[in-house]
């Protein structure tokens, strides 16, 4: 279980760039929950991600994780149970060292102690790491010895996916992770999402922009707005919401219209 | 005749100690992607404290206590450079100018003979006295340690801290989110290549049994010159051919070198030969494209002549 308590974070403060990321910020989410985020432009969505994941520390308010508190536990500590994707593919792996390797990284997370550090990689991970990336049905797995950065957009992206739940994670944050890729790439990462998440129960958190996706997938989907959550909906009520009345609900919450374009543009396709 | 196996000797036994520092190099600036310029000044490190414990009568001490003073520097500079926030260059020009006092206060003069000290290399001439290779002793220490230190570093690298810290270089974004301490893999890197670069220090310093406070001056261009040279050599291939063309690199470069030094140039010529050389060499990659570039451009031209006569012959 996460629980964010009285969470607030402001950039440049002081200054006439001063913003208020995050203000004071409640939220609790349960074992097994996929939420889905959508909000305006500079809501606080990846905000939020980052004080979770710990890209930065908060002002204040606490950060806790199955009763644990993490608020000053540094970024990639946390990382060891938390796997947390970008928008940009680009940003999950290492271009320039083969598939393999960048498996090998990933797979620190699950080895303990100081002397993990020296061992070399054995054949059985090589076997293991073989083996998940055959669940990507991508080819892959015969690919092993090349460097990442020979692969498409979409196929680093599925790395990035497996690499991040390669040793399942208390809590995945998914940012916008399909926003960059093209439809038909961005379909199949979103499956390999939905896949992964269920087989493995993984809690999981996901931005999104696009609102038919925010509603089907997952348990439960909040709206944010000028830093904090200001919609939340679950169960019957979610089930049977359109997108127009979520739009709606928008409007009537935050005093405003929802002004996230890509939202608009994506609505109006759709 | 002009080029002699003895000049090429010593050029190559020289391009493999240098190799150690070009290996530290490339360690640190084409794995992690840090720019260390404390190589003058450490190098010199290892040298003057080499030479201190040496003259005192413990060879192999002398090494074991470069290499740990390396690994101080190294890690002073990475306290710069992680915790401190320093840009990584600025904070090797600062260890690099501390590390003259030091090595003065090591060395409590300028310079330091080395004639009757019982070293690496005397023990090699002796091991080695009545044996056919007895010419070539400096050149089996060299060698053994150029070897010894590649295979080192290359099983070191496949270690998972290893992969870590070339990850640290590649994308330290995705370091921070896959549990990975950038911190720790810098200064890993960091004191690796302080120690590498002291060694050889230390190993240069009896091979020509004497140190002098300047010997380190323009050291970090010599070592750049050489991994460059070994990494256009080698081109994109994995890292263990890449570590092997670091080391041929660095032969090639003194070898290069004494071939120059050979047209009767002053000695005070030298330091211009290395600039010119290197800049060749670190300007290769881009040559190579132009060169590329204009084929390319020309067989284009030939095909176009080609379509149009093809097309007026109709």
């Amino acid at each position: 279980m996460l629980e964010l308590t009285n969470i607030c974070k402001t950039f440049h403060p002081g200054t006439v760039n001063e913003k208020v990321a995050l203000d004071h910020l409640n939220l609790t989410i349960k074992d097994g929950d996929f939420v889905t985020i959508i909000g305006s432009n500079g809501a606080g969505k990846s905000t939020l991600f980052n004080a979770i994941c710990g890209g930065f520390f908060v002002d204040e308010g606490f950060v806790e994780l199955d009763g644990e508190d993490i608020t000053f536990v540094p970024e990639h500590k946390r990382a060891k149970y938390i796997g947390h994707l970008f928008q940009d593919p680009m940003k999950g792996t290492a271009p320039h060292m083969t598939i393999e390797e960048n498996l090998a990284i990933a797979y620190l997370r699950a080895s303990k102690g100081q002397h993990a550090y020296l061992s070399h990689v054995s054949k059985k991970d090589k076997e293991f790491f073989r083996e998940a990336l055959g669940q990507l049905d991508m080819g892959l797995e015969d690919r092993m010895k090349n460097p990442v950065g020979l692969l498409s957009g979409g196929q680093r992206q599925a790395l990035t996916l497996l690499m991040a739940t390669l040793v399942t994670p208390k809590i995945l944050l998914l940012d916008e992770h399909t926003a960059a890729l093209d439809p038909g790439t961005a379909d199949k990462v979103l499956h390999l999402t939905k896949k992964i998440v269920a087989e493995r129960k993984i809690t999981c958190m996901m931005v999104t922009h696009n609102m038919n996706q925010a509603l089907e997938l997952g348990n439960r989907t909040l709206m944010m707005n000028n830093g904090n959550v200001v919609f939340d909906v679950e169960g019957d009520e979610r089930a049977n919401m359109t997108v127009n009345d979520l739009l709606e609900h928008f409007s009537v919450r935050a005093g405003k219209d929802m002004d996230n374009d890509r939202i608009l543009l994506s609505t109006k396709t759709d | 005749m002009f080029i002699t196996w003895p000049l090429v000797q010593s050029a190559l036994e020289l391009g493999l100690i240098y190799s150690l520092i070009a290996l530290a190099l490339f360690l640190t600036y084409s794995m992690l992607n840090v720019c260390d310029l404390s190589t003058d000044g450490c190098y010199t490190l290892g040298a003057a404290v080499g030479a201190v414990v040496a003259v005192n009568g413990h060879p192999f001490l002398a090494m074991l206590a470069a290499i740990l003073a390396g690994i101080c520097s190294g890690m002073i500079n990475a306290f710069l450079q992680t915790k401190m926030k320093v840009e990584s260059m600025l904070a090797g020009i600062i260890v690099n100018t501390g590390l003259y006092t030091i090595n003065i206060l090591i060395m409590s003069k300028p310079t330091l003979s080395m004639n009757d000290t019982e070293t690496i290399f005397t023990m090699m001439k002796e091991l080695l006295a009545d044996t056919p290779f007895a010419g070539a002793y400096k050149f089996i220490v060299a060698l053994l340690f150029a070897i010894a230190l590649a295979l080192l570093l290359l099983l070191f690298l496949g270690t998972r801290l290893g992969l870590s810290l070339r990850a640290t270089g590649d994308n330290i974004a995705m370091v921070k989110s896959s549990s990975i301490n950038p911190v720790l893999t810098t200064t890993v890197g960091l004191c690796i290549g302080g120690a590498m670069t002291a060694l050889a220090g230390c190993l240069l310093g009896e091979y020509q049994k004497s140190v002098d406070i300047n010997m380190g001056t323009g050291m970090v261009t010599v070592a750049l010159a050489s991994l460059i040279i070994g990494e256009t050599l080698v081109g994109k291939r994995s890292v263990k051919v890449r570590a092997v063309g670091v080391i041929f690199g660095s032969c090639l470069y003194r070898v290069i070198v004494a071939i120059a030094l050979r047209f009767n140039l002053p000695a005070s010529a030298l330091k211009l030969v290395s600039a010119v050389i290197v800049g060749i060499a670190i300007s290769m990659p881009a040559i190579k494209e132009i060169i590329a570039l204009k084929k390319t451009k020309h067989e284009a031209m030939i095909k176009h002549k080609k379509m149009i006569a093809q097309k007026g012959g109709r």
